[in-house]
């Protein structure tokens, strides 16, 4: 596809002239990760007027998961990891996983869990669960895959977690403060935008669900605006060329048929009910905590206390105004959740905006 | 957290692999000053690399062309002409002796292309499960013409930044090759030596100073550059040479082209010479060359002027660029 059409120099300046007169302080938070590194790649924050600020939300699933997941890999052995890069760097209480490798861990960099699926044919293998609805189709798909092959060897650590259910648990909460929501892109590929409905309804937030290129999300941002300036929070769709109001119903329906709804922790705002999915009781024997008896102290050694990830989370600071960011805590040290993943909005901030 | 053992972050050309450096090496040898190649007589400069790659075979290369190509370019970003290379092979027991072989022709041809002689080896033998198949070290030494020496020093406000062709086509072909991606057409490699280019440029135009674009690519070596000078450098995406095919592959995964490994790529400080860019464009691996960007005093660090004309920072990373999730 050619995305030039969406990083026309042209039409992104005529969005900044336009935002460029908005006076009425506002704060929007995108609430995805990947959000976040597009505004940083693209230098958008500085395009953008004193008065419109935007915060980054919690939609980072390496950030987000409770350092007690590295902490139950470390005690594994004779089992093969397999897990996306990212997790690679995030610190447990007894170091990353690419530590774990050098002390013997067998620990390996997958970029699908098909991949993982194809390594538990020759060894015992644990897929590592994490992400939400984006990539938690292929997973479901693949242990029904390793179901109906009867591959005993593979099982998956469900640490899934899903989008709605944080955004209702963020937005009830009395600290935020935020006037509008630019949507997940890819996740809304997935579930539809019109499971956002609730959001204007029921706390009158303008919300617009958005692609990743810079004319997208200045095309978002313009739209809430205008919501706001006409007094009209509604979910707005600006990513009509992958995003539909019910989403994709094949990917839902794996979901569905494997996984089932759990509470579960989210790393910085803490258990929230509902908003994590669990492997449903007939496909037990692939759920890697069942078999491997895998215990998780969610809660237990998570944050340095002064750590203000909670809050930037919740958009009541920004990562610079934390004492912690870029005195004690760095990406190659990182002792909160949003400086754990090159997508958290601490790493984001220290690699783009500082 | 401080690493206490060796993580593979370590090898990866970034932030950890230069507190390695520091901390472990240049304190102990007493080397106050590292670069890729080393002045050891007036006319005469050695360099040193060894070469680890998965898969041994890969589309536009081999470890035997990279072995070659690697330390020739090294020697000849100093600005010398190489001349004679020795290399050291460590063999997997049960390596097959006819990829032994191709490795070795590809040596031959590669380093018979550039001029360079190979005039003394060296070859040990480990166990099965000891090592992965073959490692091979290539030490390589050169001549420097008069006044051909470049130095960082020698940058200065107003230089003109050139790359001789497109970034990050080597990491896309090698992550292409070992991770299966099965990209078709297959991205290939720019594995090869530059010492004939850098020739031809210092022929053509004030040279200040040359880099190839190794590990941790163009972002981390630009800064690694610059590290303890006053000037900042701004490149402009738009000038920036990336092939549609490994910006697409980047956007997937996550990757920046700008931190991915080049085998065949250098940038140098020059100043503004029409007849550079011509002269470079005669040369098979500098089809694509093109001035990216400049030295200035407006900033410091290096900077991205992006296609929306914001200006990004371009920090060191920290260790290996890693795929996202989602």
């Amino acid at each position: 596809m050619d995305l030039s059409k969406y990083r026309h120099p042209e039409l992104v300046s005529n969005i900044v002239d336009k935002l460029a007169r908005w006076k009425e302080p506002v704060k929007f938070m995108e609430v995805c990760g990947s959000h976040t590194m597009a505004i940083g790649q693209w230098g958008l924050r500085k395009l953008l007027p004193d008065s419109i600020k935007l915060i980054s939300g919690p939609g980072c699933p390496v950030c987000v998961t409770p350092s007690c997941v590295i902490d139950a890999l470390f005690s594994l052995e004779g089992v093969t990891i397999a897990t996306f890069g990212d997790l690679l760097h995030v610190p447990g209480s007894r170091g990353t996983l690419a530590d774990a490798r050098a002390n013997g861990l067998d620990v390996r960099l997958v970029y699908s869990s098909l991949e993982a699926l194809e390594l538990s044919k020759e060894r015992e293998t644990i897929f590592v669960g994490i992400g939400f609805e984006t990539t938690i189709p292929g997973i479901a798909q693949t242990i029904q895959i390793a179901k109906k092959e009867n591959l005993s060897g593979f099982s998956v650590l469900p640490i899934f977690k899903t989008i709605p259910p944080a955004l209702d648990a963020l937005l009830s909460s009395e600290e935020v403060d935020i006037d509008g929501l630019i949507l997940p892109g890819h996740v809304s590929v997935i579930i539809g935008w019109k499971v956002y409905s609730f959001i204007p309804r029921k706390y009158g937030t303008s919300c617009v669900v958005a692609g990743f290129e810079p004319l997208d999300i200045m095309v978002a941002i313009e739209r809430l605006i205008n919501q706001i300036e006409t007094n009209s929070p509604r979910v707005d769709n600006e990513y009509t060329r992958v995003v539909t109001p019910d989403g994709n119903l094949k990917a839902q329906e794996f979901m569905q048929q494997v996984l089932q709804p759990t509470d579960t922790y989210w790393r910085g705002l803490g258990l929230i009910p509902n908003s994590g999915l669990k492997i449903r009781d007939e496909y037990a024997r692939f759920d890697a905590a069942k078999k491997y008896d895998i215990t998780l102290d969610f809660g237990k050694n998570e944050d340095n206390i002064n750590c203000r990830c909670a809050d930037v989370l919740k958009g009541k600071l920004t990562p610079p105004q934390c004492p912690l960011f870029k005195t004690e805590c760095h990406p190659h040290n990182p002792l909160g959740p949003c400086m754990v993943s090159s997508e958290g909005s601490c790493a984001a901030y220290y690699k783009y905006e500082t | 957290m401080e690493h206490k053992k060796i993580i593979l972050g370590h090898g990866s050309g970034a932030g950890l692999t230069h507190k390695l450096i520091s901390e472990v090496f240049a304190q102990t040898f007493k080397i106050n000053h590292l670069d890729d190649a080393c002045k050891i007589s007036d006319k005469m400069v050695i360099s040193t690399d060894s070469y680890v790659v998965n898969p041994l075979f890969f589309p536009g290369g081999d470890i035997g062309k990279l072995s070659v190509s690697g330390t020739i370019n090294d020697v000849a970003m100093s600005g010398a002409r190489p001349t004679f290379l020795v290399a050291g092979f460590i063999i997997e027991e049960g390596f097959e002796i006819s990829a032994l072989q191709k490795i070795v022709c590809s040596m031959q041809k590669t380093a018979q292309q550039a001029g360079v002689q190979i005039i003394a080896g060296d070859t040990k033998v480990v166990e099965k499960g000891k090592g992965d198949g073959i490692y091979i070290s290539t030490t390589g030494v050169g001549i420097l013409g008069d006044g051909d020496e470049l130095s960082v020093n020698r940058i200065q406000v107003g230089d003109k930044l050139v790359v001789n062709g497109t970034l990050g086509d080597h990491a896309v072909a090698i992550i292409n090759a070992r991770d299966r991606l099965e990209l078709d057409p297959p991205p290939m490699s720019d594995c090869c030596a530059l010492n004939n280019l850098v020739q031809a440029m210092l022929k053509s135009a004030e040279v200040k100073f040359l880099r190839d674009l190794t590990r941790g690519g163009l972002a981390t070596i630009l800064n690694e550059v610059i590290e303890n000078s006053d000037v900042g450098i701004i490149i402009s995406e738009e000038l920036l040479p990336i092939k549609q095919s490994v910006s697409a592959v980047c956007g997937l995964l996550g990757l920046d082209p700008l931190y991915l490994a080049n085998e065949g790529k250098l940038v140098g400080f020059v100043s503004e010479d029409e007849r550079l860019l011509d002269e470079m464009k005669k040369h098979n691996c500098a089809r694509d060359a093109a001035i990216i960007g400049e030295v200035t005093d407006e900033v410091k660090g290096v900077y991205l002027r992006t296609t929306v004309g914001s200006l990004r920072p371009l920090p060191i990373l920290n260790s290996d660029p890693l795929p996202r999730i989602c």
